[in-house]
């Protein structure tokens, strides 16, 4: 699993680094940031990253790669 | 240093010429029919806003009004993110609905920048105040925060009912904003006052409401004088040191950006503040499990968020236009109802339900787009610690009386009165 920001979509709402803080960071202007080297998310951070771009207002972050995401529904109370 | 003479001249210089405006009748009185006569400004409203936004997303979803010189209401998700992306067609010039118009001249600027301006000016402007609010920034209000939480809950001991919204939830955000901009704690009451002079009382006569804000700007005026006086590292010293495009602001930004940290700072968090305590004094369940788990609390204040968000932006529809089905007007107001937009079914689960342990909640609280609100980190942590002393230190509480809370009308929307029995 990769993750990315697309920098033309985020605000700095600073979700994913609130949810998820070993893979994502803030920049000095608060916008989000990708700290895991090229993206690739170790395996135990792969929820953490879903989560990040679930909860994402701009819909700017992004998991490429991801088998499981693709059933899931946007808005969906915790399992 | 060298001599600042940008405020030689009186506080009038400080905004755009009250005459330039463009003012249209003010239309009071009971609302005869929500979809074609909507008003947010009456009792009815403040009362049962929610309700209101369910029935109108169901059978006219994007509603409208004569009264403020002609609103839109949208009240679907979908609807609102558009607007709130579309810049070209909607401008932010003035985001407070009422029934004065500043004039279209003031864009991209906007009297009271970065939220009241267009691109492309925005973006700088904003810039010049993101790195004071990134989360890292406002963490080091955090400790002071909490103790300032600790001493009003302190001043309520002895007291069986006291009212969380006058006599906590208010004071947090004052305290803040007025430590963030360097403004002596003790001109905090009079804050409120000027809070509700901008966002309250949309349908006095318009020039009862330019007197009323006239006095937030000689405020604020002396101020920019002490700070010139005295310099010190704050954000008014910030916002007076600051160079856009080679030069130090203008004036009118100068005072414009202090007025909008101190309004926006306070009504907001003031209201986030109030109905998380209001929904957790009537759900002794939520209450009892953020007591006894504060792990939830995290998730707890983003559905707080979601289901109270207190802020409903206003947008100018810059030209004529057919949208979605309906005719918009050069001119017309666009309420960006962000609280109607997060209880829209289409976009949450169970929108209707407040689940403090929610774990996917895109909400919109703080607004989509380029104008997300640029001190949503800082609203975050107070909303976080407020709650945190709050039920930590006072885990039992209840409505004393649920017809004696009263919510505020406008476009922020919070508990104003609120009286819990504590004791």
């Amino acid at each position: 699993m990769r993750i990315s920001i697309d920098p033309s979509l985020c605000q700095g709402h600073g979700r994913c680094y609130d949810l998820a803080p070993d893979l994502f960071g803030e920049d000095d202007e608060g916008y989000g940031t990708v700290l895991v080297p090229d993206g690739e998310v170790p395996a135990d951070g792969e929820d953490d990253a879903r989560l990040a771009a679930d909860n994402c207002p701009e819909a700017a972050v992004l998991v490429h790669g991801d088998t499981v995401a693709e059933d899931r529904v946007v808005g969906e109370a915790a399992p | 240093m060298t001599v600042d003479d940008r405020f030689a001249a009186g506080a009038g210089a400080l905004r755009a010429d009250p005459s330039l405006s463009t003012f249209s009748e003010v239309v009071t009185g009971p609302v005869t029919d929500w979809a074609t006569d909507f008003s947010h400004t009456g009792e009815e409203w403040a009362q049962d806003a929610i309700g209101i936004w369910d029935d109108l997303r169901q059978r006219c979803p994007i509603a409208h009004t004569e009264r403020f010189g002609g609103a839109w209401l949208p009240t679907r998700y979908d609807d609102v993110a558009a607007v709130a992306y579309d810049t070209e067609h909607f401008s932010s010039r003035a985001i407070i609905a009422s029934n004065v118009r500043p004039p279209r001249s003031l864009a991209p600027v906007g009297t009271a920048p970065p939220i009241s301006s267009d691109p492309p000016f925005h973006h700088d402007a904003r810039k010049l105040l993101l790195p004071a609010f990134t989360r890292t920034a406002v963490a080091r209000y955090e400790e002071s925060t909490r103790a300032f939480c600790s001493s009003l809950v302190d001043a309520l001991a002895g007291r069986d009912v006291v009212d969380a919204a006058a006599d906590y939830a208010q004071h947090v955000p004052v305290r803040v904003m007025a430590d963030m901009l360097g403004f002596p704690p003790e001109d905090g009451p009079r804050f409120r006052h000027f809070v509700e002079n901008a966002l309250e009382g949309i349908d006095l006569p318009p020039e009862e409401r330019l007197a009323r804000s006239s006095s937030l700007f000689d405020y604020l005026l002396v101020q920019i004088r002490d700070h010139l006086e005295h310099p010190r590292d704050d954000l008014t010293g910030h916002l007076l040191q600051a160079e856009l495009h080679g030069r130090r602001l203008e004036p009118a930004h100068v005072a414009g950006s202090m007025a909008l940290l101190l309004i926006a700072g306070i009504d907001t968090t003031w209201s986030a503040i109030g109905a998380s305590l209001w929904h957790l004094a009537g759900h002794p369940d939520d209450r009892r499990r953020l007591v006894a788990e504060p792990g939830v609390r995290t998730t707890a204040v983003e559905e707080f968020l979601r289901a109270y968000a207190p802020v409903t932006m206003a947008r100018l529809v810059k030209e004529d236009l057919p949208w979605r089905g309906v005719d918009m007007k050069a001119e017309d107001w666009v309420l960006l109802s962000f609280p109607a937009a997060n209880r829209d079914p289409a976009q949450f689960e169970r929108a209707d339900e407040v689940l403090v342990d929610r774990q996917v909640n895109r909400h919109a609280a703080f607004g989509l787009g380029i104008h997300r609100c640029v001190g949503s980190h800082l609203a975050r942590m107070e909303l976080r610690v407020a709650l945190d002393v709050w039920l930590d230190r006072v885990p039992e509480f209840t409505l004393a009386d649920p017809d004696a809370v009263r919510w505020s009308t406008g476009q922020i929307r919070g508990p104003r009165t609120l009286p819990v029995r504590i004791g």
